[in-house]
């Protein structure tokens, strides 16, 4: 489902256009080069989910849910519980999603996400063994996308690191045989640091930082950062047919770690999580 | 990647030798060759440490479906395929969604390059097959693909080279090799158009503190300038012959 990125029919008109107000420092929607759009977090809103998250990122729209259930872990992390995150555009999420198989864009938008939760060590997966080498639990985290409007990489990492915070999860035992069985009881996922990504795309010399579908349509290239709560950096994709300076790499990276603070303060207000 | 840094000394020695005897900084021996596939109408072979990856390019050429072409330039296509017997465990022969993302990082990594303005209602199909697997792949895919594209006459702006540094043992290194990627802590892949400096590639996949990171981007840049050389070398060697040197680029 491309739904991505559609190049609209006026595209050389409102490039045009674009590139006159960036020179002045404005975006076709008003907002700065660096400001983000309104976003809005609803925790728990699927009740049969483990965990959930709506996420709105101005008009970029979706929902992640968490299940958890028992697995065998891979033969080569066997001391390691398993932690999945997928995403899907719906083809309800915008008059050119189609439903079928996921395109590259959508496996590719699937796997950052999943990289920023993974490589930044949100989940110690370590402490989701039950009988090491046989029986972990294994965290689904699937995103459905509901209303395409640019951005998804940051709307998905959002609703997917919300979606985790907020996760209570039932415990397993171990019974008299060694066998595992579910209990009442609901814990917490082992959390260690709160992942944020932050988003810029190149619209001729400027960098844009969350870039609506408008903006992504005239977007050269785009560069995808997720910095932890200590300032590291831990994941990062560039994408799009298009190159970056290696000023501007560097300046991306020293923004998503400054823009990535505010975020992640959003975040943890709406996770209620301190 | 593995989080643990394990035994720290037994990646990288006190002498900062690493496993395969080489520096942190340093680059495994690459050797690029042009224009070894009869059918192609370019390709080159790359061996980048134990990788070996085999690089082709057919076209311009018609499109097919026809309503995937463009009327102001040409279709780039990719495909980068790991053969089933390039790693340890078999490797299902069919694309993984591993194998999707890559070719589509490969495709928007050389597509700056490449003048496809020039061939309007066209396509170029890139073929990426790694026969062997060492970690890097998709660097060393890069370069060689670069080339192949070079050698099937397609006009460039520059050639695309491509190279990776990573954070091993808790130093930052180049050039990270497929056990370095398993039990090491980052890896950074990049690629540039050299003769502008124009990043046309970049993945991450671990942590990097500021640092880190500016110094492992920086490394990575060198080593493809290194790899650049090797390129250009390749290619004046396959249509100039061996002896001839590269030109000086004035910066």
């Amino acid at each position: 489902m491309s739904a991505v990125k559609k190049v609209f029919v006026v595209e050389q008109l409102r490039r045009a256009q674009m590139n006159e107000l960036l020179s002045r420092g404005v975006r076709v929607d008003g907002r700065g080069l660096s400001d983000r759009r309104e976003l809005t977090i609803q925790t728990n809103v699927i009740e049969k989910a483990e965990g959930s998250a709506r996420v709105k990122l101005g008009n970029t729209e979706l929902i992640a849910g968490v299940k958890v259930n028992l697995g065998t872990p891979f033969p080569d992390t066997p001391d390691k519980g398993l932690l999945v995150v997928s995403a899907e555009v719906l083809p309800l999420a915008s008059p050119y999603a189609e439903p079928g198989p996921p395109d590259e864009s959508t496996i590719e938008l699937a796997r950052v996400a999943d990289r920023g939760i993974r490589e930044s060590g949100m989940i110690d997966v370590s402490k989701l063994v039950l009988v090491e080498g046989k029986h972990v639990y294994a965290v689904f985290v699937d995103v459905s996308i509901l209303n395409v409007d640019g951005n998804l990489f940051d709307a998905t990492s959002y609703a997917v690191v919300t979606s985790l915070l907020t996760a209570k999860i039932p415990k397993y035992i171990l019974d008299e045989k060694g066998q595992p069985v579910k209990t009442e009881e609901m814990v917490p996922l082992p959390i260690q640091t709160i992942p944020v990504s932050i988003t810029q795309a190149r619209v001729g010399e400027h960098m844009l930082v969350d870039p609506a579908a408008e903006e992504e349509a005239l977007m050269d290239a785009r560069i995808t950062f997720v910095s932890d709560d200590r300032g590291n950096i831990c994941a990062g994709q560039k994408g799009m047919p298009g190159s970056l300076t290696i000023e501007q790499v560097l300046q991306a990276a020293r923004t998503a770690r400054l823009k990535g603070e505010e975020t992640r303060a959003l975040i943890k207000q709406a996770a209620s999580y301190v | 990647m593995g989080k643990q840094g394990g035994d720290s000394t037994r990646l990288i020695n006190e002498q900062g030798i690493r496993l395969d005897g080489r520096k942190i900084d340093e680059l495994r021996p690459i050797k690029i060759e042009v224009g070894i596939l009869k059918n192609a109408d370019g390709s080159a072979f790359i061996q980048f440490g134990k990788n070996k990856i085999m690089a082709a390019v057919y076209g311009p050429k018609e499109v097919h479906p026809k309503h995937s072409a463009l009327p102001d330039r040409s279709v780039l296509r990719c495909r980068y395929h790991m053969s089933p017997f390039s790693t340890e465990e078999r490797k299902n022969p069919a694309p993984s969604r591993r194998e999707i993302e890559i070719s589509k990082v490969i495709r928007e990594a050389l597509e700056p390059a490449l003048m496809l303005e020039d061939y309007p209602r066209t396509a170029i199909d890139v073929f990426v097959e790694v026969l062997q697997s060492d970690g890097g792949s998709r660097c060393a895919g890069i370069s060689a693909a670069s080339v192949a594209l070079a050698d099937a006459g397609i006009n460039m702006r520059d050639l695309v080279s491509a190279c990776a540094a990573g954070k091993v043992a808790g130093q930052v290194v180049l050039d990270v090799d497929d056990t370095e990627d398993k039990e090491g802590q980052a890896d950074l892949p990049i690629a540039i158009m050299p003769s502008t400096n124009q990043v046309t590639l970049l993945q991450l996949d671990g942590q990097l503190n500021d640092e880190e990171f500016s110094r492992a981007f920086d490394w990575a840049l060198s080593g493809c300038r290194k790899v650049y050389d090797l390129q250009r070398e390749a290619l004046i060697g396959r249509y100039f012959g061996k002896n001839e040197k590269p030109m000086e680029i004035e910066q």
